[in-house]
């Protein structure tokens, strides 16, 4: 029995990192500009099929296999950096004076547009690259075999992340800029910082994170049409559970979600889909806020 | 756009009772398909034989004399999309024969819808068995086998070639296949092997892009044998997870559809899988009926989309045999004149028709009567991918239901001498 | 105030006629209609300043809770299944909303769309009772104690949702003129002053949840009748971002807007996947783009835009210039 408590957390852990690293550039995408970015699926899908093609490509042109992971960062670094910056300077900056709705539909929009983006330039026959995967083996567990990638990169990568941008928001001149402009955009400005700017950053650093979990989990996975679109709500799922804006959070609900998952697998097959969703409307409605939210004060 | 409408209805309104007098200026199919979506790595290669069949049929001058022009509907659209273009393509397009569909749920949206337009339908790919058991169709015809004998094959071809494994278990997709062929499966196994345990019945959501959870409960189950009658992006995820993590080493694995794959797993398939090809289509199959034929496809279509056909080519041009073949019998049927919608259903009644490897017969519930193959793989130099060995064909009267009985209730009663009938031929890989 | 008649007219007579100019289509327009009694829903909440992500709850729960019902009855008649299609999304909408009305905007919003994600995991899971996701099969009802035929049953069904889009706009349309309505109105503008008045923001916002969850779910079991067939997409949260993307679409400042947005709408899609098969979502997606960039309140928006520049007697208030 404790050999399967301890073989549904693994399970959970690696989920979880992936999932994670999806929410948390969306919880500060909400956190900074307030738009919920229904795109951010689509960001995960694009990071996916384009570090499995660099993949396949370095492959193809015989260099080094260990070239493969940089190759991962660097896919999800143009993804975010191009798609994402893209996205904003054209399309959403041009929204922000209008409704919040109008600035999620826009999202909308461009998740649709890029779902038929992907069919085009990539194709519907599934397509897989797991060099980064195979090259590190397995490790035993009791008698069952994980691949090093999930049990121990993936988790690993997530903890890299969650770090780095701790460290970034709080101790980093752009991340302290990021960070005013979330809390009061106007006095920010009042203040001499390029609101502008700043939400261009942000988008970007957000729309790279979720490029990067869609890279990270592309050796493990065939990639189809259609993968953005069940990553999208799982991750609204975590940030909202969460707390829209809380970085730190979406880390520890991530671990909650994938755990939940995980042993409704083993314990209650039924629940596994439901359960992300469960967590969500349970924790709203005792916690509207989040776990970690912090409640707003209602401005008379 | 209300123009549009109001010309194509009058059009469609005027033209049909010309058309039971005199020949039509083409023929349309409205053809079903996977066009997005992760069925669509059936549903385009489906396509992609439909475009060739049609090309060659118009190179020869179409039907009778007159060229046929396919239309395309994507189930991948939606099922509301697929119910509104179906009636469109049926009604507006005047459509002669539709093919439809690809996924089991849609046939059993489509197949009703189909019955009250009184439109000739074509049931080219979907496996569900209890389309015709349920009911008594007059306009839908099914021109392959369904799951009970694809699943019976595996189980027969698995129980012999190794008569002594204890546990079993299952991962199927969660929906109307994943479901049936389970069910169809344990319950003849139960018949056939009675003290043989399942220790795990997993059924992971459709397009489920990580099986980490179930590979890791297998991994601590050890089973004998795991089923999985998975396809297209699952089963590639699925096969390539269990294989990273040693479980196709631990297990012998049962994969029905698996042929479908063999292409795009490449090298992550090893050989000691029993692979299944939904009914006896396999580029190198052994026993087809007119191998220069089939040689002469295989090439044709490996030269327009860069792979080998797998089965939806080869359920599509059995569907468009049959179709053909229904046109012919009706034409003659009718005299001088072309045939009404009514004529080409009664056509099709108990024909027989040969797509691409072995004939395939109607029998009077419509179901067809299709062979099975089932092999084992094998690595060779002349392929970059698994092949089958130890290939063994069972013919359609053994491993199909008879008419008027329930699935579920035929395979109760099997023979525990199935597995080794003599009527089932074996074959070897043969390059 | 001519043009607040002329557009409804013009448009239903068009409608009305359609069994007759374009009988292949009466279909698609049945199904437009009932999307858009889903997406008035919407407009509801909209008109207090809400957003509902998760709307498709109502849709797909009627649209099980009438297929439930008519197999459970081997058909059953139109009315007893509409009444229990209404019923369900109407005690649904009463639970949830007493929960749901605690919350405003993106809070609302997500929790609305979680409830709904519940619902289509569980109509998609529990494979044994609901079809899981190939879902399941309606079977026609009677239409005033008799058995018809597919082509009488579709246009009859027509007609009435026709009818019952009408009766629904005018009694949305009377909602927003009455106390309750306008109460709608102060809710998004400032909630407190409501209060400070003696009413409760909660029920005001609970009156107008039921209302649209109601319409929603007449939208869904107009579309399981006509349809004969449910899948648990129904309520996905795609569908949901659907309701809104009609909403603003045809205009949300006006109950005709999400008819004809819906309408609009369909015909695109349909159009789309008939010719461009393999870009539909993408022109849908760019439509959208082109109307929120330029045109953001909706196609009645646009229209009485060009109204008033045509027809200027009315001076230019503050209210009509009012973003949605």
């Amino acid at each position: 029995m404790t050999e399967l408590l301890l073989l549904a957390v693994l399970d959970g852990l690696a989920y979880a990192a992936l999932v994670f690293m999806v929410a948390v550039g969306l919880t500060l995408i909400f956190g900074v500009l307030r738009v919920l970015n229904v795109a951010h699926g689509s960001f995960y899908a694009i990071g996916a099929y384009t570090a499995t093609s660099l993949v396949i490509g370095l492959g193809a042109a015989g260099w080094s296999p260990y070239l493969a992971y940089p190759a991962l960062i660097i896919s999800a670094v143009l993804v975010g950096a191009l798609l994402g910056g893209l996205i904003e300077t054209v399309l959403l900056r041009r929204v922000y004076v209008k409704e919040e709705v109008l600035t999620l539909l826009v999202t909308f929009a461009v998740f649709m547009i890029l779902e038929d983006v992907q069919r085009l330039v990539w194709g519907v026959s599934p397509m897989f690259a797991d060099a980064p995967l195979s090259l590190l083996g397995t490790l035993a567990v009791g008698q069952v075999y994980y691949t090093a990638y999930q049990l121990l990169l993936l988790p690993a990568a997530a903890v890299v992340v969650l770090v780095a941008l701790r460290w970034f928001l709080r101790s980093t001149l752009q991340g302290r800029l990021i960070v005013a402009v979330a809390h009061d955009r106007e006095a920010a400005m009042a203040m001499g910082i390029n609101a502008k700017r700043v939400y261009m950053t942000t988008f970007m650093i957000g729309a790279t994170l979720a490029a990067l979990g869609g890279a990270l989990a592309s050796p493990t996975t065939s990639l189809t049409p259609g993968i953005g679109t069940d990553m999208i709500v799982l991750s609204f799922a975590v940030v909202a559970t969460a707390g829209l804006g809380q970085v730190e959070g979406a880390a520890v609900t991530a671990v909650l979600l994938g755990l939940g998952r995980s042993f409704a697998v083993y314990l209650y097959p039924e629940m596994q889909v439901l359960m992300p969703y469960l967590i969500m409307v349970v924790v709203l409605l005792f916690r509207p806020q989040g776990l970690f939210g912090v409640a707003e004060m209602r401005k008379v | 756009m209300r123009n549009l409408f109001a010309a194509t209805a009058a059009l469609a309104l005027l033209a049909t009772p010309a058309l039971a007098q005199q020949k039509p200026k083409e023929i349309v199919l409205g053809i079903t398909t996977y066009l997005s979506g992760p069925a669509s790595v059936f549903g385009v290669p489906g396509r992609d034989a439909a475009d060739l069949l049609i090309e060659e049929i118009n190179a020869k001058g179409g039907i009778q004399g007159v060229p046929v022009r396919a239309v395309y509907i994507d189930e991948g659209a939606g099922t509301e999309n697929l119910l509104a273009e179906y009636r469109r393509v049926s009604q507006s397009e005047n459509a002669a024969f539709t093919l439809a569909a690809i996924s089991s749920g849609n046939c059993n949206a489509l197949v009703p819808v189909a019955e009250d337009l009184k439109q000739p339908n074509i049931m080219w790919d979907c496996g569900t068995q209890q389309i015709f058991e349920e009911k008594r169709y007059k306009y839908s015809f099914r021109t392959q086998a369904n799951a009970t004998p694809e699943m019976l094959a595996a189980l027969l071809y698995l129980v012999q070639a190794k008569p002594d494994f204890k546990t079993i278990a299952v991962v199927n997709q969660d929906y109307a296949w994943g479901r049936d062929s389970w069910n169809i499966f344990s319950t003849a196994l139960k018949a056939l092997k009675p003290d043989v345990r399942v220790v795990a019945e997993m059924f992971p959501k459709f397009g489920a892009p990580d099986y980490s959870t179930e590979i890791t409960r297998l991994s601590a189950l050890r089973p004998d044998v795991i089923l999985s009658t998975s396809w297209g992006g699952d089963l590639d995820t699925f096969v390539r997870q269990a294989a990273a993590r040693g479980l196709l080493k631990q297990s012998t694995f049962v994969l029905p559809l698996a042929e479908s794959s063999l292409q795009r797993l490449g090298d992550t398939l090893p050989e000691g899988v029993i692979v299944g090809a939904r009914g006896d289509h396999w580029f190198l199959h052994p026993a087809a009926e007119d191998p220069a034929r089939h040689k002469a496809f295989v090439e044709k279509y490996k030269a327009k989309t860069g792979s080998y056909p797998i089965y939806p080519v080869y359920h599509m041009a059995q569907a468009m045999a049959a179709m053909q073949a229904g046109f012919e019998k009706a034409v003659k049927a009718a005299g001088g004149n072309w045939p009404t919608k009514d004529q080409l259903a009664e056509a099709m009644k108990g024909l027989e028709f040969r797509g691409l490897t072995r004939t395939v017969r109607l029998r009077e519930d419509n179901q067809g009567l299709e062979d099975q193959l089932i092999g084992t793989t094998v690595r060779v130099k002349e392929y970059p991918f698994a092949v089958l060995d130890n290939m063994k064909l069972y013919p359609a009267d053994l491993v199909t239901t008879p008419v008027g009985q329930k699935s579920e209730e035929w395979v109760k009663t099997l023979d525990k001498g199935m597995p080794t009938s003599p009527k089932i031929q074996t074959f070897a890989f043969k390059p | 105030m001519a043009a607040r008649v002329l557009i409804p007219a013009v448009l239903l007579a068009v409608l009305a006629a359609v069994p007759f100019t374009a009988p292949a289509s009466v279909l698609l327009f049945t199904l437009a209609l009932a999307k858009g009694l889903a997406v008035l829903g919407i407009v509801v909440l909209l008109r207090a300043g809400q957003v509902s992500f998760g709307h498709a709850l109502y849709f797909g729960a009627s649209a099980y809770a009438v297929a439930f019902a008519a197999r459970a009855m081997q058909g059953g008649s139109v009315s007893l299944l509409l009444l229990a299609g209404v019923a369900a999304a109407v005690v649904t909408g009463i639970v949830v909303g007493l929960f749901v009305v605690r919350y405003r905007y993106i809070f609302f919003g997500m929790l609305n769309l979680a409830f709904s994600m519940v619902l289509y995991s569980v109509l998609e899971k529990f494979f044994f009772i609901t079809g899981g996701s190939d879902g399941l099969r309606v079977p026609r009802p009677t239409l005033f104690g008799m058995a018809v035929e597919r082509f009488e049953y579709e246009t009859t069904l027509f007609y009435l949702t026709l009818a019952l889009v009408v009766l629904c706009a005018w009694l949305v349309y009377r909602y927003f003129q009455s106390p309750l309505g306008e109460a709608l109105r102060a809710l998004k503008s400032n909630e407190t002053r409501l209060e400070y008045i003696g009413l409760s923001a909660r029920g005001v916002l609970l009156v107008a949840y039921v209302i649209s969850a109601a319409l929603a779910g007449l939208g869904g079991t107009l579309l399981a009748l006509v349809q004969g067939h449910v899948t648990p997409e129904l309520s996905y949260w795609v569908r949901s971002g659907e309701f809104v993307f009609i909403a603003i679409l045809g205009g949300a400042g006006s109950v005709v807007g999400p008819f004809v947005g819906a309408i609009v709408y369909e015909l695109v899609r349909a159009y789309a996947s008939a010719f461009a098969a393999d870009v539909w979502q993408m022109i849908l997606g760019g439509f959208l783009l082109v109307i929120i960039l330029f045109a953001s309140r909706g196609l009645v928006g646009m229209y009485q835009d060009v109204e008033e520049r045509l027809f200027s007697r009315r001076v230019v208030t503050g209210g009509r210039r009012r973003p949605v």
